[in-house]
């Protein structure tokens, strides 16, 4: 009897569905923190005057600049050379240099006094020139901080194989304009939150919904000029991440100053819905420029050279790692050996940007889905011909760059959509519609979701970095009551962590997963994480679980050791179940059994009738998992960077009215590939949620900024978030190449690799490709769609050779 | 820059009586305390949750006197005399709601955030329409966002606890 692979009910469910989980906000604090926000994109601060809001009765205390450089020292900034030397702190100092940043913090007895008291801050701002767009920004005319004298934070070339050989002999070459990836973020629904607790102990003890507090932990210690073992994180419930949620260390940062300054009472942070829009974190903005494709006579792709330009905003903070990520998906699901990408990242005047749902990957995968497509229909391939020809297809597959694509099998998955989409029919529906005039159009998008980070890749970065590989812990434990408790470094969000886990514990130890406590959460007093825990980058399925299935033999081990002992019987025949008292360690074949309870009990409570052999059993194990990582070649940045290789594959059919121009979603497959599952029903849920957060980015969500930096978006009801109303029925499916690289079989999942994106772009060109229209940005709104139709860009955008 | 000649702090708390979950409870309030403010700091109601501030996403949303109303944008004030149902209102007796346990069978919740609002929603939804379509159950949470399931399991299980309902 297997309990992974089953659609076990989860175990989250009990309390969240009664309104009983412990969301940050959740718990009462005695003040209350309100930021005051640069109201500019880039601006010199002349004066801050808080005497008024210091005079307000319930007032304990204000923060402003000077504080933050009395009290703390600059976060640890990742790049290499000039953007380096970024300070990045709680609050801006001399300057502003993008709308939201904070300038001063109240703290008061009520969230709405703190706001009132924020009112009464007088802020003398000297107004300077933002500059927004990435390629503007690297001609360093207008700097975005002006001590590191460049707004340029990374450059580097990957290039591998014969690029200019292979364009030598190429049959056909397709040159292509400017593309944009548009900004967009996945906009978790609880916002960020934190209670920060500054102790007579001087500890400062955290609850808050960070998502990497591994890493957190050890940006926060520096900062404020604390041991790490004085940080103390507790993350409970956490109300969907996505990956926003790692950044918010730095509001973490401020509300333990406040605590500090007001004398160690407890402080809370709520971020509003407006605050997490204009200044919280924003999906990697990409632009991708020079763009020439070489494909033989047969559309078979060979080499692909292009100049891409990542749009970081204005702190570096996780950056410039998506700088090198991307490059997990070098060649997407495609068989070409030849690519030369020269990629550099710019500061601007916009929000920082924090990794999102896909992080920088998909940006990769939705160029070269672009690429695909616009090369297809030049050369007058279908679009699923095209793919065919092109999609890599022996596993496991080295990329050009060394990564090593695990499994897959991208036809089968190509044929799964189809037959679930019903192409035929759609083709001709297509065809009729167009004959009558109308835009319907089908699309295709193949992606990866890339996950179990190699660290290493960092150096590729930045050489000076100390990091590399991965790990995630478990602790496994025999109560004494005997009941299994299960401790995970990792702090979900959503994806079911405790259900996973407990399916894993309850095969290995043949028991049922009821059976199984598995604590929620994270908290740094628990002893169990490593730096790398957390919940991001598509992993916990092979990290998390690997860790728990890891302890698991431990904690058997000892168990089997113990009960030979007490039961005079060798190890070979001992098996573990569950009896008429509850789950035991049993001697086949007889009635000699121990249940739990009474291992737990020998080594904790009666313990001097055990014999020395058994001194180093404690029935309470840590182990940790290492996948099997090396460190990339720096210089060639070459090597493997992440561990497993989901993929999906989406179709949609569109149909673009030409009043409204709203692309209408006409029907929608989704099939995805992640190795063995673990919980299908969590799976599947996985792929609807990652599905309706592109659809939602293709078509809705995008923040947009006026000439003078200021957002235009800034609230639920203009970002307007895809609801009910938008979402098309989805149909799934779902096929199985288990990885060869994970115990299991199974592989992250998480994130989804931006699919719709893809498929989006695809299905509105191929709707317009007629009207002579090339999708070249991401964004595919009806206002987009009816500048395209306004003035069509083909001449423009494409030439072929 | 503006200051008032009355802080907003110094005017002076209300007194309001109102039902919630069914037990009576008399507060007084600051004039500008929202329902939902009242409900999760005032009674410790921490299941109605906050995910904007434009009146956009739902997860506020209980029932006043029978009517969903998002909580963010009703003032405590304004339900003196009231009735309030609430997610921790739900459970009768030990016993889940069927759209409680049908919102856990269909994995219609992932982190759980958007969940007490879209409950009550769909409470209310299935309260004025025992047998919706899909497009009836789409339209009833409109006023709900959910970032985490794609809404395609929630519709599932907001058939699945109809289904149960007219059974019962
Ligand atoms: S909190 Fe978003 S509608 Fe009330
Ligand atoms: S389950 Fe997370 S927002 Fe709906």
């Amino acid at each position: 009897m297997s309990w992974v692979g089953k659609s076990l009910r989860r175990k989250e469910d009990d309390r969240l569905i009664r309104g009983k989980g412990l969301f940050t906000d959740d718990e009462p604090a005695d003040l209350h923190l309100y930021i005051l926000r640069s109201p500019y994109a880039h601006a010199r601060i002349r004066g801050i005057d808080t005497s008024a809001a210091e005079a307000l009765p319930g007032v304990a205390c204000v923060l402003t600049g000077q504080d933050v450089l009395e009290h703390c020292d600059p976060f640890m900034e990742l790049a290499p050379g000039e953007a380096a030397e970024i300070k990045d702190y709680p609050l801006a100092r001399d300057k502003v240099v993008y709308q939201g940043e904070p300038v001063a913090a109240v703290a008061a007895e009520t969230a709405a006094l703190a706001m009132d008291a924020g009112q009464l801050i007088d802020v003398d701002y000297e107004m300077l020139e933002p500059v927004l767009d990435a390629a503007e920004a690297l001609k360093d005319e207008v700097l975005v901080h002006d001590n590191i004298g460049t707004n340029r934070t990374w450059q580097g070339v990957f290039e591998y194989g014969d690029v200019d050989q292979a364009f030598a002999e190429a049959a056909h070459v397709v040159r292509i304009g400017p593309m944009h990836f548009h900004r967009y973020s996945s906009t978790p629904l609880e916002n960020n939150a934190c209670i920060a607790e500054w102790t007579r102990q001087g500890t400062v003890e955290f609850l808050c919904n960070n998502s990497f507090p591994g890493f957190a932990q050890q940006l926060l210690a520096p900062g404020l000029r604390l041991p790490v073992e004085k940080v103390h994180i507790r993350a409970y419930d956490v109300g969907g991440s996505f990956g926003n949620k790692i950044w918010n260390y730095v509001y973490m940062a401020l509300a333990a100053l406040a605590s500090k300054k007001a004398g160690g009472l407890r402080v809370k942070w709520s971020e509003t819905r407006s605050e997490h829009l204009l200044a919280s974190g924003h999906g990697n903005e990409r632009s991708y420029y020079d763009t020439e494709v070489a494909l033989d006579k047969d559309g078979v792709i060979t080499a692909i050279k292009s100049r891409h330009i990542d749009d970081c905003g204005a702190y570096t903070r996780y950056e410039p790692l998506g700088c090198v990520i991307w490059s997990q998906v070098l060649p997407a699901t495609y068989k070409l050996r030849n690519i030369r990408i020269d990629f550099s990242q710019a500061l601007t005047n916009k929000c920082p940007v924090v990794p999102n749902r896909g992080y920088s990957r998909m940006q990769q995968l939705w160029f070269m889905e672009r690429v695909v497509d616009i090369c297809a229909h030049e050369l007058g391939i279908p679009a699923d011909e095209m793919r065919l020809r092109n999609y890599i297809r022996d596993f496991p597959y080295e990329t050009p760059n060394g990564c090593v694509y695990d499994s897959g099998d991208y036809p089968a998955m190509l044929a799964k959509a189809k037959e679930l989409i019903d192409w035929d029919k759609w083709v001709a529906y297509r065809d009729q519609a167009r004959a009558e005039g109308r835009y319907v159009g089908i699309g295709i998008g193949t992606t990866l979701d890339s996950g179990t980070n190699n660290f290493g890749q960092a150096q590729i970065m930045n050489p000076q970095l100390p990091f590399s590989g991965n790990s995630e812990a478990c602790i496994i434990r025999l109560d004494f009551d005997g009941n299994v408790v299960v401790t995970l470094g990792t702090g979900p969000s959503g994806q079911g962590h405790e259900t996973a886990a407990s399916q894993v514990v309850a095969d290995e130890l043949n028991i049922d997963p009821a059976m199984v406590q598995v604590r929620t959460g994270f908290d740094t007093a628990w002893n169990t994480y490593v730096g790398h825990s957390g919940t991001y980058a598509s992993q916990f399925a092979v990290t998390g679980l690997s860790a728990v299935h890891g302890a698991c033999q431990k904690l058997k081990a000892e168990m089997r050791k113990l009960a030979a002992f007490v039961l005079e019987a060798a190890e070979e025949d001992l098996e573990f179940g569950v009896g008429e008292q509850g789950p035991e360690v049993r001697v086949k074949g007889t009635d000699q059994f121990m249940n739990y309870w009474a291992l737990a009990n020998l080594v904790n409570n009666n313990n001097a009738v055990l014999d020395e052999s058994l001194a180093d059993v404690t029935l309470n194990v840590r182990h940790v998992y290492r996948p099997p990582f090396k460190v990339p070649d720096v210089e060639r940045k070459f090597g493997n960077l992440t561990l497993t290789y989901a993929s999906q594959l989406h179709i949609a059919v569109v149909e673009i009215d030409p009043d409204t121009c709203h692309a209408k979603i006409l029907a929608y497959a989704a099939v995805d590939d992640c190795g063995t599952v673990i919980n299908p029903q969590i799976a599947h849920g996985q792929v609807h949620g990652a599905t309706a957060h592109g659809i939602g980015a293709a078509i809705m969500e995008s923040f947009d900024y006026d000439e003078g930096g200021n957002l235009l978006t800034s609230t639920f009801s203009d970002y307007c978030p895809i609801t009910s109303m938008n979402i098309p029925d989805v149909v799934y499916g779902n096929i199985q190449n288990p990885s060869p690289f994970s115990y299991s079989g199974a592989k992250g999942m998480g994130e989804g690799g931006g699919a719709p994106l893809h498929t989006m772009s695809a299905a509105v060109q191929d709707a317009l490709h007629g009207a002579g229209i090339i999708i070249t940005d991401s964004f595919v709104s009806p206002p987009a769609l009816h500048r395209m139709l306004q003035a069509p860009n083909r001449e423009q955008a494409v030439s072929v050779d | 820059m503006s200051t008032t000649e009355l802080a907003a702090h110094e005017v002076p708390k209300v007194a309001i009586e109102l039902s919630v979950n069914g037990k009576r409870y008399r507060r007084e309030v600051e004039p500008r305390e929202l329902l939902v403010q009242f409900l999760r700091e005032e009674l410790r109601l921490t299941g109605t949750h906050i995910g904007c501030d434009t009146t956009y996403c739902g997860a506020c949303t209980v029932l006043l006197n029978g009517e969903p109303v998002k909580s963010c944008t009703v003032l405590a004030v304004q339900a003196d005399g009231g009735e309030v149902l609430t997610v921790e209102g739900l459970e009768q007796d030990g016993q889940l709601h069927p759209l409680q346990a049908a919102f856990s069978e269909h994995h219609g919740l992932q982190c759980g955030y958007c969940t007490p609002g879209m409950l009550m929603s769909a409470y209310a939804l299935l309260e004025r329409n025992p047998k919706p379509s899909r497009k009836e159950i789409r339209k009833g949470i409109q006023g709900n966002v959910c970032r985490c399931t794609g809404y395609h399991n929630i519709f599932e299980a907001i058939e699945a606890a109809a289904a149960a309902m007219r059974k019962e």
